[in-house]
């Protein structure tokens, strides 16, 4: 009846595992019952979960992303805490533990907290900037969304029901294959990561139409922003890359659940296989999350520089060339697998150029900065900051592109420190640069500058002292994800990056008080305008929060900073003679049917509750079928509505001070 | 019906219909991704026989060859169905549908007895590595059939209920897309899959 599942699975066999299974559910019914005292069950059902609109989803996306960054920032404080007093001891995770811990922390990072990150940011800005009233899709925008947060559920639900994995969040076989990996461990990371796989893939499609379909009139291709322009490349990686990983985590499911051989030590089996599909779309990953970070710091860079960006065809091209290179460096991921020196030397070259444009973007960042008039507001502070580490990072990473220096720093911890030295600057301060530049946009009142102030430098400060001393230790020979050590000389460097975690937990602490104090302040913050920043494109030209139609007349474009030029000429705020009504897509509960069932699937199979695993699946079926027979989704907001709306907007605009 | 006699809200749906033609232009990119994955993951794993048959001893070329000869067909068919969505002749559509859902139920039939027959002498997919990567490519394209054939009842169904409306027609389109995109990742199996176990 219920397949593998028993009492022995809740985690009462460990103290911590309890600790840990308590904060979760503990948060799930503190939210639960802080919802039903406000009484906003219904809101929240009829204005957010059953919302098909882009700015709507993408705020539940960056929500999704924040939880699980904070789930995600618990693992590693625990890992750096271990470590620093685990010399000749069992500190006080057992290995086990520690390894799923290891897992989580990745898994969570990529999957369910940079990818969420990403796609919400993508979400709410794109369709504003390039003048549109929706995505093409919407309804499958919210079917993207409520399968990642199915994902990040089933990671979620195994710190209360079973176990996580212990295989890495790359979960090579042979030790996630069945023999050596019975547990549920790797079918919680298998099934999380196909489920929420399908939403990215479906994400991809979405935007890449969205983009190529839905622009302004007058907004040639050279004319969108860089955040389109990243967000669009970023795109094409993702419905292309993801079908690889899609690929690897399936025929792993079927060497678990059914008894094959892809990756199996014996039987004809070929383990190497499955770690080229991984990184096959693994590096493209790489790119998806970092490219739109790159477009948000061009937009930021520019706006606060009061300038126009410096070379924005180099930064086209670089971003288009660095899409498809994205796909030729694969195997630097796995250089000791025992290639032949030509293909490893192959590999080593394509990683170096890519870097090339990489290197080309950083200066058209400086040279945007260069004689611009810079206003340091927390999101060029984030930009700043990148730009800075990221170069450290870049060069390591182009030291870690010589395969004879990879064999020698080959799974240490130099290696973490390099790509968090990468994704840490280059994805996460660009998204929280995005996150506080759109805040008021999204929001309509301003996000405390003092408190993201101080988010910023403790990030940055915490991440030199977390990372750096991983650089010297993997020079010394340290190898990463090692619960317990006997070299005593390591520990004083582990003691100061466990000091630097806690300094980024204090960054944290700083984002949770600019998040209450913007909230308690925010009738005397409003943003009248729309426009906080003097913005230069088009999303600066609606209201704070926008309409839900966006713009009640699609603007026509005329220059790449579109809002800046209707400014400049005087033609911006116009209000037209008369206004028309606008078909808006009605909201839809099937997008969250289909991801809470898509939990339940995902949860079935792991427990091989096989009944289960069907009836979710027909339902799924049946709602898919019942939805893409309906004609019509659409309703009508008549003219006289959209007038009133606007009417509203311009008498706020007219009371500013 | 040209541009110029279009309604405004004619000329959005128009639209609507073209980036969802769109749309499934990339998503069956993406899906060809997978196949060419899966195409590659088969031919490294030909040799990973672990003992046990090799294609020569299991696979069947006059099977192959019916299941070949009744999938191009079958695309030939959803063509004519195709060119009656055009002429507006309802009934003509459900009777090419009709057709095509025959052969295409046909091809998974023998298909499912080719898998049923190496399952029941021992070369089921975990037998070695090399069945498993066969019976994964093969076995993905024929529940993308079956997919299909389901498909292609729900749209009959709404063919016959709510005629040839312009939703309905862009729905036959796409699913025109991928049964044509089907019959492809089938060529592909056939020359890579069959013709070299066998030659």
């Amino acid at each position: 009846m219920f397949g593998k599942l028993t009492i022995e699975a809740l985690p009462f066999y460990s103290p911590i595992a309890a600790g840990g299974a308590l904060v979760t559910v503990g948060g799930a019914l503190l939210v639960f019952l802080v919802l039903t005292w406000l009484k906003a069950w219904k809101y929240l059902w009829t204005d957010w979960l059953t919302s098909v609109d882009h700015k709507r989803i993408g705020v539940m996306y960056i929500v999704l992303a924040l939880i699980m960054l904070l789930r995600g920032f618990v693992d590693a404080i625990m890992m750096r805490a271990q470590q620093a007093m685990a010399l000749n001891s069992g500190g006080y995770l057992p290995p086990e533990h520690f390894d799923q811990i290891f897992s989580s922390h990745g898994t969570i990072m990529i999957f369910f907290m940079a990818m969420p990150f990403m796609t919400g940011l993508i979400n709410v800005i794109v369709p504003l900037q390039i003048g549109t009233r929706d995505v093409a899709f919407p309804w499958l925008n919210a079917v993207s969304l409520w399968l990642s947060a199915a994902g990040a559920a089933l990671v979620m639900v195994s710190l209360v029901i079973g176990k996580f994995s212990t295989a890495g969040w790359t979960g090579y076989p042979p030790y996630s294959g069945i023999e050596y990996n019975p547990g549920v461990g790797v079918d919680y990371w298998i099934w999380a990561i196909l489920i929420s796989g399908v939403g990215s893939t479906m994400s991809g499609i979405n935007f890449i139409v969205t983009i190529l379909k839905r622009r302004a009139p007058g907004m040639t291709l050279m004319r969108m922003t860089p955040f389109v322009w990243t967000a669009l490349v970023a795109s094409v990686l993702m419905a292309f890359a993801f079908p690889a990983i899609t690929v690897a985590c399936g025929l792993l499911a079927l060497d678990r659940l059914a008894g094959m051989h892809f990756f199996t030590n014996a039987h004809g089996g070929n383990m190497m296989n499955y770690v080229n599909l991984f990184w096959i779309w693994g590096h493209p990953e790489v790119y998806i999350l970092i490219l739109p970070a790159f477009g948000i710091f061009s937009e930021v860079v520019s706006t606060f520089s009061r300038k126009r960006l410096f070379g924005y065809e180099s930064l086209v091209y670089a971003t288009a060339a660095i899409g498809i290179l994205s796909f030729t460096v694969w195997l630097h991921h796995f250089f000791t697998m025992g290639s032949s020196a030509n293909v490893n030397a192959f590999f080593g070259v394509m990683t170096m150029i890519i870097a090339v444009p990489t290197g080309v973007k950083v200066f058209n960042w400086l040279l945007t900065m260069y004689r611009g008039r810079i206003e340091f507001h927390p999101s060029m502070m984030w930009s700043i900051g990148f730009i800075v580490t990221f170069v450290i990072g870049g060069m390591t990473g182009v030291l870690l592109a010589i395969p004879p220096a990879d064999f020698l720093m080959h799974n240490t911890t130099f290696l973490v420190a390099h790509f968090h030295n990468m994704i840490i600057p280059g994805v996460l301060f660009g998204y929280l640069a995005g996150y506080m530049y759109w805040f008021p946009k999204v929001f309509g009142f301003a996000f405390n500058r003092g408190w993201g102030l101080g988010a910023f430098w403790c990030w940055l400060v915490g991440f030199y002292l977390a990372f750096m001393p991983l650089y010297l230790l993997g020079l010394k020979g340290m190898p990463r994800r090692m619960e317990t050590y006997n070299d005593p000389t390591w520990q004083p460097y582990l003691q100061v990056a466990a000091f630097g975690a806690f300094v980024v937990l204090c960054g944290i602490g700083c984002m949770v008080m600019q998040l209450y104090v913007s909230l308690r302040d925010r009738n005397k913050t409003r943003d009248l305008t729309g426009d906080p920043f003097d913005g230069r494109t088009l999303e600066w030209s609606t209201s704070s929060p926008p309409p839900p139609y966006n713009f009640a007349v699609i603007p026509t474009v005329g220059d790449r900073e579109a809002f800046l030029e209707m400014k400049e000429k005087g033609i911006a705020y116009q209000r037209p003679a008369a206004y028309e009504a606008i078909r808006i897509p009605s909201n839809t509960p099937i997008g969250v049917i289909l991801g809470a069932f898509a939990f339940v699937l995902g949860f079935a199979v792991v427990w091989h509750i096989w009944w289960l695993v069907l009836a979710a699946g027909v339902v799924m079926f049946a709602a898919v079928i019942v939805r893409s027979s309906d004609d019509d989704n659409e309703f009508t907001m008549s003219a006289a509505e959209v007038k009133a709306i606007e009417d509203e907007r311009f008498r706020v605009m007219g009371t500013r001070p | 019906m040209s541009v110029a006699h279009m309604s405004e809200h004619e000329r959005e749906e128009a639209e609507t219909h073209e980036q969802r033609a769109l749309g499934f232009w990339l998503y069956l990119m993406g899906d060809a991704v997978i196949f060419a994955l899966l195409f590659a993951t088969y031919a490294i794993m030909i040799p990973g026989t672990a003992g046990g048959p090799t294609g020569k001893q299991l696979f069947e070329l006059d099977n192959a060859a019916i299941e070949t000869v009744l999938l191009l067909v079958s695309s030939m068919t959803f063509g004519f169905a195709s060119l009656q969505v055009k002429a507006g002749n309802r009934g003509a559509v459900l009777a090419w549908l009709a057709i095509t859902f025959l052969l295409g139920t046909a091809f998974v039939f023998l298909e499912v007895r080719e898998f049923s027959g190496m399952i029941a002498q021992g070369a089921g997919p975990d037998r070695s590595g090399f069945l498993s990567a066969f019976f994964t490519l093969v076995g993905t394209h024929g529940v993308h059939v079956t997919m299909g054939l389901i498909w292609i009842v729900i749209l009959g169904a709404q063919v016959a209920l709510k005629g040839l409306t312009m939703p309905v027609a862009s729905r036959l389109h796409r699913l025109g897309l991928f049964w044509h995109f089907l019959d492809i990742a089938w060529v592909g199996i056939f020359s890579i899959v069959y013709l070299p176990g066998l030659l």
